[in-house]
């Protein structure tokens, strides 16, 4: 009902805007066309400079209200964000002056020189000199912007810190799955092929013999551990991602550290920082209590795109060891009766024998 | 010389298939004057209204998203009358949301601001303004048209088809439109996509080539290259662009519909479906597929934004009285331009893993484009100084793009900087950036285009108050939605989600959300306003009265009120000079058709 209504208004103003629009057509015609036009000619003139008024209080006011909810409005808590976050800055105070400058120029022309009969306009066809200038400038201006821009994108794409933690993460439909390569430090192989969530083996891993895709098992995937939905990382300490996908592209997304790389089947990729600030210190620094570092899908990976969530916990480094060690290798998971505190009360020698084999496996 | 013999022997075999001089008075029944018209002028305004009915659909499309985003919480059972299942209990569930925003980034940009924008005037202006009786090829001009109306009919059916049309982002990337199993809209929703795709690259090569050829060989007597409008110099690079980049795009689709139908791995890698488990495919690359689209992709932004800036120029010269500064300069920015949109394709691809080197390259080249964009900018802003200029709706729409083709063009050095790009590829601001320097800027040119040759299309004028009210409430509306957004995108807030409220980071913009799709709801409203204007004055509008209404210099101007096919009825008049000789030797305007004078300063 509400609805009809709202439409029949809708529809009634259209008819009176319309009329009227008619009506000054005609009252135009009486007057004069000349008259007419000359009158419009100064309205629209003037509404030129209320424009840009009001255009540029506007974008005062925006940025008053918006830009304390923007990332700028905190130190960023990644070594390159702040990199990233100065060049924002110096980009947009070059860019800013521009805009200013010209938006201020057009509108202003079109008040000024609005048509105006004793005006004997310039036949000004080109003029080298200052095409030479607006062409030279803006080139010299754009090479300084490539210079510091190019300076931190080859900084943030070198190779990590060979200090660096490094974790695997894997996107999916729709999820994040992370893998630490365990006390060897090394990930084992995977293959999609045998890939079997009911057995606890999402990634892949090769973890027994098979024939059929001659694989051999991977020793090296036995203390793999493998998690959903939250990463743990170390402040201070830079952080690797190695980045997959399962099935469709996705988008490995930090915006506080000012980071993304996608994730694509097939192509592993790679991406690396250096988180500043606990998540700890971070609800204090933005004095949200419930703040959380978040991983967010940022490229359309399909109908739950949205709500593709991952979260970093950024940690010191004894409260990640500590972490570290209650976590248990995917292994176990899969093969419960290897894992030594599932045998220990039961047999305890042959749960001792099958970490020998494993050991020896090594 | 030769240009003569051609164009003599096009009159003669004109002549010779209407079987009588006089361009008006060939028997034409509705069928072949309204429906299979070969009338450039007719073809013209057949893209022009499919283009609208597109707009207007497009529009409501991302008026009902904006539903979504700006009151998640609240239920529109109306919304389940029109939609079904895809709204049930008045929300639009996620399939449907991102169904809508899929096709409305399709349509609007292939369907409203390709074939509406360049298709509509490139038809109409090109003989008009080199002189010229019709295309090149009427009749492959004819067709160019009926395979876009095939492609739009395609592009329609996916909309209701079970699964739902495609819903992968105009982008399309696989493996996600590759894999019906990986999205309902992927099955038979993307076949008829890319069918109607294909059909309407056929629709571009046709029309691009066409536009081409009448360019270099149909001008009139005298109209050299360096003597022609803006607008046709504009539209000859957009027709280059498409013509060379289409059929990248055109392979990029043939290898997906192999992937897609005949079991083959172009771009298909290492993928497990959890529905349907590993698949057979080995050996693909996924951002292959990205190259090709983007090889395409980049150009098609100035496939859209050229035409714009060539009738901008046009019309800012002629309601400033003044010549447009910089002819040649100009010109060598257009040329700069296509050259360059070849260039920088990768830089929609940093975070894809591409080689860091390679990516530093595609930054330089991207910011080299910012270059020929500033001259442009220079130019216009040096032509409206010192000028006196009449504020026609088309005029004001003029200035509007102008202003709005700064403030997206800013940005794109922002996004062009690998380092920045990084922080905010897929965000809200690339949203902003890409709609007010393309979507919104484009539709100015647009609309500028309309209302100023309006009366050589239909003989009438469109009401001007209609007109200001549409353009005041249209350009305050555009930075209303599209200005906020850069500071969501500051926020990292990421394209393509349908809900934000269980995001700690994202969900502090709800007020903002409402706010803009408040404005949306309104801005659209105006746009069915200047609709009703449209076609209330094709039969109502005030009449024209007089041949040049604008007082300009340009050949369409010197054709008869109602021009029939072959645009004079008599000889095709000879040109003498460029066509911006406005205000010289005090003199309001001289057409390009008047000699030059014995006391006439030196210039061109
Ligand atoms: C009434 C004016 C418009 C509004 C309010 C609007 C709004 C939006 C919004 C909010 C999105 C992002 C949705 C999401 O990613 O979740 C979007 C996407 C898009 N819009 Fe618009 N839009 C408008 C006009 C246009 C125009 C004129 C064009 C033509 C160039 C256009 C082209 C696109 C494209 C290409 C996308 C991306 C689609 C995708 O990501 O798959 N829009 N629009
Ligand atoms: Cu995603
Ligand atoms: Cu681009």
């Amino acid at each position: 009902m509400s609805m009809f209504f709202t439409i029949a208004v809708i529809v009634l103003v259209f008819l009176v805007i319309f009329q009227i629009a008619k009506a000054s057509e005609y009252v135009s015609i009486l007057k004069g066309d000349e008259n007419a036009k000359a009158q419009s000619n100064k309205i629209n003139g003037f509404l030129m400079i209320v424009f840009l008024v009001l255009g540029l209080v506007g974008v005062y006011l925006c940025n008053k209200a918006l830009f304390p909810k923007t990332l700028l409005a905190h130190e960023s808590p990644s070594v390159q964000g702040e990199k990233v976050d100065s060049m924002l800055w110096v980009t947009l105070i070059i860019t800013g002056i521009v805009f200013i400058i010209t938006q201020i120029l057009l509108f202003w022309f079109s008040y000024k020189y609005q048509e105006n009969p004793k005006r004997k306009v310039f036949f000004f066809p080109h003029n080298n000199t200052m095409e030479l200038v607006w062409t030279v400038v803006p080139a010299i201006t754009l090479t300084v912007l490539v210079v510091i821009g190019l300076r931190n994108w080859f900084s943030f794409t070198s190779e990590a810190p060979k200090d660096a933690l490094v974790v695997e993460i894997t996107g999916k439909q729709f999820g994040w799955m992370f893998r630490y390569p365990g006390k060897d430090n090394i990930f084992g192989k995977k293959y999609f092929r045998v890939i079997n969530d009911a057995q606890s083996n999402p990634l892949g891993q090769i973890w027994a013999d098979n024939a059929q895709y001659n694989l051999k098992a991977d020793p090296a995937n036995f203390d793999d551990i493998v998690l959903s939905q939250t990463v743990y990382l170390v402040k201070g300490k830079p952080a690797k991602f190695i980045i997959n996908s399962r099935d469709v592209i996705h988008d490995v997304g930090l915006p506080q550290f000012r980071m993304k790389m996608d994730a694509v089947p097939g192509t592993p990729t790679t991406l690396w920082f250096t988180p500043k600030f606990t998540t700890k210190e971070m609800k204090e620094k933005t004095g949200n209590p419930d703040f959380v570092y978040e991983i967010s899908c940022d490229q359309m990976c399909g109908n739950g795109h949205y709500s593709m969530k991952g979260v970093i916990e950024v940690v010191t480094q004894e409260e990640y060891d500590l972490w570290m060690a209650k976590q248990k290798p995917n292994y176990y998971a899969a093969f419960p009766d290897k894992d030594p505190a599932n045998q220990k009360p039961v047999t305890p020698a042959a749960g001792a024998d099958s970490t020998k084999t494993l050991a020896a496996a090594k | 010389m030769s240009n003569e013999a051609v164009l003599h022997a096009h009159e003669v075999s004109h002549d010779v298939h209407h079987g009588g001089h006089d361009g008006h008075h060939h028997h034409e029944n509705f069928i072949t004057k309204y429906v299979f018209s070969q009338d450039h002028k007719m073809i013209a305004k057949q893209f022009l209204i499919t283009g609208m009915v597109w707009a207007v659909l497009g529009g409501l499309m991302s008026v009902l998203f904006r539903l979504q985003l700006g009151y998640p919480e609240a239920s529109f059972p109306w919304l389940e009358d029109i939609l079904g299942k895809w709204a049930k209990g008045g929300h639009i569930s996620a399939e449907a949301y991102y169904a809508l925003v899929t096709t409305h980034g399709t349509v609007l940009v292939f369907f409203v601001l390709t074939a509406g924008l360049s298709g509509t005037f490139s038809n109409f202006l090109i003989p008009l303004q080199v002189g010229a009786r019709d295309m090149a090829s009427p009749l492959m001009n004819m067709l160019s048209y009926w395979f876009f109306f095939l492609a739009s009919i395609v592009m329609l059916s996916s909309m209701f088809v079970e699964t739902g049309p495609f819903s992968g982002g105009w982008t399309a990337y696989p493996p996600l439109s590759a894999l019906g199993d990986a999205s309902p809209g992927s099955k038979t929703g993307m076949d008829l996509w890319l069918i109607a795709m294909a059909l309407f690259v056929v629709s571009q090569l046709l029309a691009g080539l066409n536009y081409i050829a009448t360019i270099l060989n149909m001008r009139t007597k005298g109209m050299s290259m360096t003597r022609l409008p803006l607008t046709i110099w504009a539209l000859f690079f957009t027709a280059v662009l498409g013509v060379l980049s289409f059929p990248v795009l055109f392979s990029g689709f043939i290898l997906l519909i192999f992937d897609r139908n005949f079991g083959t791995s172009f771009y298909l890698s290492d993928i497990f479906i959890s529905s349907v488990g590993a698949l057979p495919n080995e050996g693909g690359s996924a951002i292959l597929y990205q190259h090709l689209f983007w090889f395409l992709g980049h150009p098609e932004v100035y496939i859209i934004l050229l035409p714009a800036m060539g009738m901008v120029s046009e019309i800012l010269s002629t309601n400033s009285r003044k010549p447009i500064f910089g002819y040649m300069a100009m010109i060598g920015s257009l040329f700069a331009i296509a050259i360059l949109a070849f260039l920088v394709w990768a830089h929609h691809m940093f975070v894809t893993g591409l080689n860091p080197f390679l990516g530093s390259i595609f930054v330089l080249l991207t910011l080299l484009i910012a270059v020929p964009s500033a001259i442009k900018v220079f130019n216009w802003l040096t032509t409206l100084w010192r000028g006196n200029i009449r504020f026609t709706p088309g005029m004001l729409f003029a200035i509007g793009f102008v202003s709005l083709f700064i403030s997206g063009g800013l940005t794109g050095i922002w996004l062009g900087n690998s380092a920045l790009d990084i922080h905010l590829h897929d965000t809200y601001f690339v949203i902003a950036h890409f709609h007010i320097v393309m979507g919104v800027a484009s539709m100015f040119g647009m609309f500028a285009g309309i209302y100023h040759w309006y009366p050589k299309m239909y003989g009438r004028f469109m009401n001007n108050t209609l007109g200001y009210i549409h353009f005041w409430v249209t350009i305050a509306g555009a930075y209303l939605i599209f200005w906020p957004m850069h500071y969501e995108g500051l926020a990292g807030m990421p394209r393509r989600y349908y809900d934000y409220s269980v995001w700690e980071s994202f969900k502090q913009f709800v007020e903002l959300n409402r706010f803009i799709s408040t404005v949306v709801i309104i801005v659209f409203a105006v746009q069915l306003l200047f609709l009703a204007n449209f076609f209330y004055s094709i039969w109502k509008g005030r009449k024209v009265t007089t041949q040049n209404p604008w007082e300009s210099t340009t050949l369409e101007w010197t054709t008869p009120i109602r021009p029939g096919h072959g645009n004079w009825p008599g000889e095709i008049p000879e040109v003498h000079r460029w066509a911006y000789d406005y205000g010289k030797d005090g003199k309001s305007f001289i057409p390009q058709t008047t000699p030059v004078g014995d006391d006439e300063s030196e210039h061109h």
